[in-house]
This record gives C-alpha cells, structure tokens and sequence, in this order.
C-alpha cells in the first residue's frame, strides 16, 4: 500500500465480522438469562411469561420488516417518480469534500 | 427588571434577527449562537404565573402574550438550548438569510409556547409556518423550492382549520383562553383546533410535509426545522387535549406509520424524517392518555428526543456536508474517515433507541409506564413494539447503512470542529439525562413517581433491544437499500395536483377552443359570407328560372352569374335594377 498511514479498516474483515456476530449471539443469550435472576412485576395478562420481551422484540420486528418489504412492493417508486431533476451542482452550504 | 419582567421571549429572537443581516462573519455567526442562550436564561429567571396580559376588546377576553408555568418552561429551556448547539454547529454558514429565518422560526415557536390565548397562538402559528417555508427555500435548489411551495400550501391549509376553529369558538361565546378544552364538550369548532394542531403534528394522511420538505432543506436548515413545528403540536396537545382518547390512537399509528416507512426509506435524512413522525407518535399517545404522569412523560420525552433527534441531524448533515451524498445507496465505509461523526450519531442513536444509561431510556419509558397504570392493554403492545421498531429503523439501520455496510471509497474528511463541538454537547447531554435522571424530572409540569432504573426494567429492555437487533442482522438480506422513494399521502397533492391541472387544461381549454372554432372560426365566418355573397346568391336564385325560361344557355348563364357577383362586390349595379328592386320591396311592404 503506498498509503503510509494505515487505514483503520477493522469492521471489514470477515474475522471481525464473525466476532461481532458471535457478540451479538452471546448478549442474547445473557439478557434472557438475566431474567431467571429477577422478579417482574406484569401489569396485563399477557406479559407474564417468560422471555416475553424478546419474543415482542424478535416477533416484532420480524413483522415490522415484513410487512414493509410487502408494502414496499406497492408503494415503491424509482428515485425521479415526480421528475424532478437532480442536482447537478452541490448547493452552497454543502462542503463537498469529493467534489 | 422593570419591562423585562412581561416580555414575552419570542420578541428577544424577532430583535435578534432583525440585527443579524447587519452583522457580518463570525461576528454574525456568534450572535446567533449567544441570543438564545441569553433568551435560556431569561426564561429561567421568569417568574411562574401570568405575565402579560391585555384587553383587546370588551367582549373577546385578555389577550395574553406571555403565560409562564412549568410546561411552557420545560418547552421554552429545550427549544432555546437546542438553538444554541443548532446555531453553533451552524458555524460554518456563510449567508445570513437562512439563520435570520431561523431565529424568526424559533421565537415564533416560543411565541406559541407562552401564548396564553388563541389570538397570540395564532399569529405566532402562522409565522412559524412563513419563517419555516424560508428556512428550507434558504438551500436554493429546484427540490427545495417545489418542496417548500408544498409545505407551505398544507401548513396554510393547516392554519385555516386552525382560524376557522378559534373563529367558531369564539362566536359561541367560549372566549380566547387557550386553556385545556374538555372531550365530553367536543364540538366542531375544537375539532378544528384540533386538526389544525395535527397537521403540524403530522399525524397520518397529513404527515407528508415533514418527510418531503425536511430532507430537502439545506444541512443546518433539516437539523433546525426537525425540532420546533412537531413538538410546538405536541405541546399545544398537551397544554389543549390532554385527555382526548382519539389522539392515543392518532399516537399509535403513527409510531409505526414512522418505522415502516423509515425501514423502506433510502435517504439518510428522510429515514431520520420518518422517525420524527415515530417519536411524536408517543407524544401524541401520552396527550391523549392525559393523565399527569403521561403529561409529564411527554414532555420529558419531547426535551431528550429534540436533543438526541438533532444530534442524528448533526451527524446526517456532517455526512452530507462533508460527501454531498444523503442516499444509504451512494454511503457506506465513513467508519475509516469520520470516526467522531460515527460515535456522536450512535449515542443519538442509542439515546432515541431508549438504551440503558441514554435519555430515552429515562423519558420514552415514562410514556410506556402511563399506558401501563392506566391499564390501556393495545396501546402499550404497540408502543413496546415501537420501541422496538426505532431500534431497527434509527439505532441500527441509520448508523449501519451510512458508516459500516459496503465500503464505496468514499474518504471525505472528519467533520468540521464546530460541528463536532455541537455533537459532542448533545452527546453528552444525551447520557446526563439519561444518568441523572432527577434533574431531567425536576422541570417536568407534574411530579412524577417513576423509577425507570429498576433491574427488571434494565433487563426486559435489554431483551427487546438484543433481540431487535438480532432481527436486524439476519432479515438484512431483505433490508437491502434501493434507489427508490415510496409513496406517501403527498402523492394525492403532486400526482393528483398534475392530473387536476391537465383534466383542467383538457376540458376548460377544450370548451375554449370548440367555442372558439364555432363562434370565431365558424359563425362569425359564415355572417361575413352572408352579407358578402348573401345579395349576389339571391339575386342568381332568382334570375335562375327567368334565365332558363328566356332560354339562355349554361354557359352564358354562367357568364351572368358572374357579372351579377361583380356587380355585387363592387355595388355598380345599373340604376334600373336598383330600382326596380327598390319598387320590388316596396311592393312587398305594402301588400304584407
């Protein structure tokens, strides 16, 4: 690389990626575990059992990326759906450091 | 004090901003940032109670330009601290139009804040709407400007609900205070008030203007406008219509209507847009609720979310500032080059996310427990699953798809330093009030017996968040960005607003033109061809019979057609026939 400065390109190796993904496996698993050692106070019905915060956080969010990839299907448009133009020239207050 | 004591602070920021087109410079750029300090802190020292009030006339009630209690208060501190980090990361501005308009823009909200009566709220309502139309025209660009003629048309749509509805209040005797109105009494004229409220609000079917004009402002302009229209609704809710169930579920649906659409969203800064409309969503549920916990829950909410709000506008407009870019589809890898922007945008991030130890954390879940102690069993389900939708579409997907994703070789430069400055206060705002928590508490309206760092709290929200997460890494494969828009409530206005305009031009210039072709074109022709070849085409039809009897042939016939329509056009006809047409008319008169 002639770049004598190295870059810090940490988050794009794959090895970093795996250790990420073992992070976020391993912080699951802890904040469900975590619910043996306390004692909740549900004020319906339906919050009682156990883990159902993250059935609410897994389910929904789920549904939520579902039902917008469905919806998306109907109200997705191209970019210049109102044809408008795009700017060519970057506005005054924008740096454009690459320009 | 003397005068000082009843001025209502909106008048400070109109001074202020009448004096800032003759500065120049830093010197300019450093007033704007040291105005609403100063205006913080003569809001602080405003004495509780009713400052100033007038009659106007007999029988319309006391105008009241400044009514100060702790809500207003509450209000008026994050509205003027807001300013002051939005003007210093403003720093770089060289123009003086956009921030005067600001200034206009911000003290005009102040204006609505301590409005003690209709009249005020409305004339403040409306130079919001004015100041704000400059505040995104200021980015001078063919988007702005089609997106600000918009905005403007709904929010004077907006503010015509708004006059119609004090208008009719008025008329049935019920006065100018603009105090809470009750929801068993609810008639039209508070309806209207009401709608008009929404549409800044932007509730749903009247949302579009937000997620269309914001994004189109220029850096420093999205970040100013994303704090004070919507949460001035929320605080004329508050304050107005506390109590009115409908809006809990006005409040409901937009929390996800704001995650769904931010999650199909490619554009940094309108995803950021889209969750304004969430989070307001939460606010507008609690005025609905309108029990002081959730009053109070409201505003706690509405100071941290304008903090950690502006501060993912800061670090969106640090992006844009910096690359010229705001599509997801064109970013990705700034991680390598603007490491400070990265970490400021993910406390915002976290902090709008309610992570532990963030001010979400200590004021959204305020909300959340109001549903919960009044028992209101749906609304609470969807405001845990929106709590866990802004973790998706704002804590992971913003951060993710700008700074980490697919490195495009992108290697702009870190982030001025008066930006980074101003990230860095809202950062650290952003875990002080989610750490000291009693100090946040302290200026809500009512006193709140909430105590969100419980360790069933921690762990359940951590749950809900570890969990979302999850979902965000493995569905990835299907939150893949695209170079798309979607369709919102506007396309009725700008599709429907072209197809008004070419039915129009079809069927008006239509008639015009089959008018034109009969009149112009044909009657008025035909008049001039009768009176032109009228007389010589009688004079033939009577002369033809005499001809055939006299036993002239065609073409001599046609030789005295001629002459006839010669005759006619120059008017040389022999005496004698004049004549004897003459004599003929006359004998026509006298026997008829």
């Amino acid at each position: 690389m002639s770049n004598p400065k190295k870059e810090f390109d940490w988050f794009d190796h794959p090895s970093s990626r795996r250790l990420l993904w073992w992070l976020l496996w391993i912080l699951c698993g802890l904040s469900i575990i975590a619910e043996f050692f306390i004692h909740r106070h549900p004020h319906f019905s339906i919050d009682g059992f156990f883990g159902f915060y993250a059935v609410i956080g897994f389910v929904g969010c789920a549904i939520m990326i579902l039902a917008a990839k469905g919806l998306g299907i109907w109200l997705k448009r191209k970019d210049n759906y109102y044809g408008e133009p795009e700017e060519t020239q970057l506005p005054e207050d924008i740096d454009g450091d690459l320009r | 004090m003397g005068i000082f004591d009843n001025l209502p602070p909106a008048v400070l920021l109109f001074v202020g901003a009448c004096i800032v087109p003759l500065l120049k410079g830093k010197v300019r750029n450093t007033f704007l940032i040291l105005v609403p300090v100063a205006v913080f802190f003569y809001i602080m020292k405003l004495p509780i109670g009713d400052g100033l009030s007038f009659s106007f006339l007999p029988s319309f009630g006391e105008i009241e330009p400044l009514r100060v209690d702790k809500l207003s208060k509450a209000f008026g501190y994050i509205f003027t601290i807001n300013a002051a980090v939005a003007m210093l990361f403003a720093f770089y501005v060289k123009k003086a139009f956009q921030n005067t308009w600001a200034l206009v823009y911000i003290g005009s909200a102040l204006g609505v804040i301590f409005a003690g009566d209709l009249i005020t709220l409305y004339i403040n309502w409306e130079i919001m709407a004015v100041s704000s139309t400059f505040v995104i025209l200021a980015r001078d660009t063919e988007k702005a400007k089609g997106a600000a003629f918009r905005y403007v048309l709904v929010h004077i749509f907006g503010g015509l609900l708004l006059l119609a509805g004090i208008v009719m209040n008025i008329s049935a005797g019920n006065g100018i205070a603009f105090d809470g109105f009750a929801y068993a009494d609810a008639n039209i004229a508070t309806t209207l008030i009401l709608l008009g409220f929404l549409v800044n609000a932007a509730a749903p079917g009247v949302s579009a203007w937000l997620s269309d004009s914001y994004p189109e402002a220029s850096v420093t302009g999205g970040l100013i406008l994303s704090a004070y229209t919507t949460k001035t609704a929320v605080y004329v809710l508050l304050r107005g219509f506390s109590g009115w169930e409908p809006l809990i579920w006005v409040g409901c649906a937009m929390t996800v209507f704001g995650i769904i659409y931010a999650l199909l969203e490619n554009d940094m800064r309108r995803i950021l847009a889209y969750s304004i409309i969430n989070q307001v969503g939460f606010m507008v549920c609690a005025a609905g609720i309108g029990t002081q916990m959730a009053i109070s829950g409201a505003t706690a909410h509405a100071f941290c979310h304008i903090i950690y709000k502006s501060l993912l506008w800061m670090s969106a407009g640090a992006v844009l500032y910096r690359t010229g870019k705001s599509k997801c589809t064109e970013l990705g890898g700034l991680y390598k080059t603007m490491p400070l922007t990265l970490i400021f945008g993910t406390i915002g991030a976290l902090a709008i996310s309610a992570v532990p130890f963030t001010s979400g954390f200590t004021s959204k879940t305020i909300i959340i427990a109001a549903t919960e102690h009044e028992h209101l069993l749906w609304p609470w389900l969807i405001l845990e699953l929106a709590s866990a939708g802004v973790f998706l579409h704002a804590g992971i997907k913003f951060p993710y798809f700008v700074f980490f994703n697919v490195d495009r070789g992108l290697r702009p430069k870190e982030a001025p330093k008066t930006m980074l400055v101003a990230m860095g206060i809202l950062a650290f705002l952003c875990i002080y009030m989610g750490v000291r928590t009693e100090e946040l508490y302290s200026i809500l309206p009512y006193a709140v017996d909430y105590e969100a760092y419980t360790v069933p709290h921690i762990v359940t929200q951590s749950q809900l968040l570890m969990l979302s997460a999850l979902v965000f890494f493995l569905f990835l494969p299907m939150l893949k960005r695209t170079a798309t828009i979607s369709l919102d409530t506007d396309w009725f206005y700008r599709k429907g607003g072209k197809l008004f305009y070419k039915l129009m031009d079809s069927s008006l210039n239509g008639i015009n033109a089959a008018v034109h072709k009969s009149f112009i074109g044909g009657m008025v022709a035909s008049i001039i061809r009768m009176a032109s070849e009228g007389p010589a085409k009688i004079l033939i039809l009577v002369m033809t019979p005499y001809w055939a009897v006299k036993g002239i042939d065609a073409s001599q016939q046609k030789e005295l057609r001629n002459e006839i329509r010669t005759s006619v056009e120059t008017g040389a006809f022999p005496i004698g026939i004049t004549a004897w047409l003459s004599v003929l008319v006359l004998a026509i008169l006298f026997f008829f």
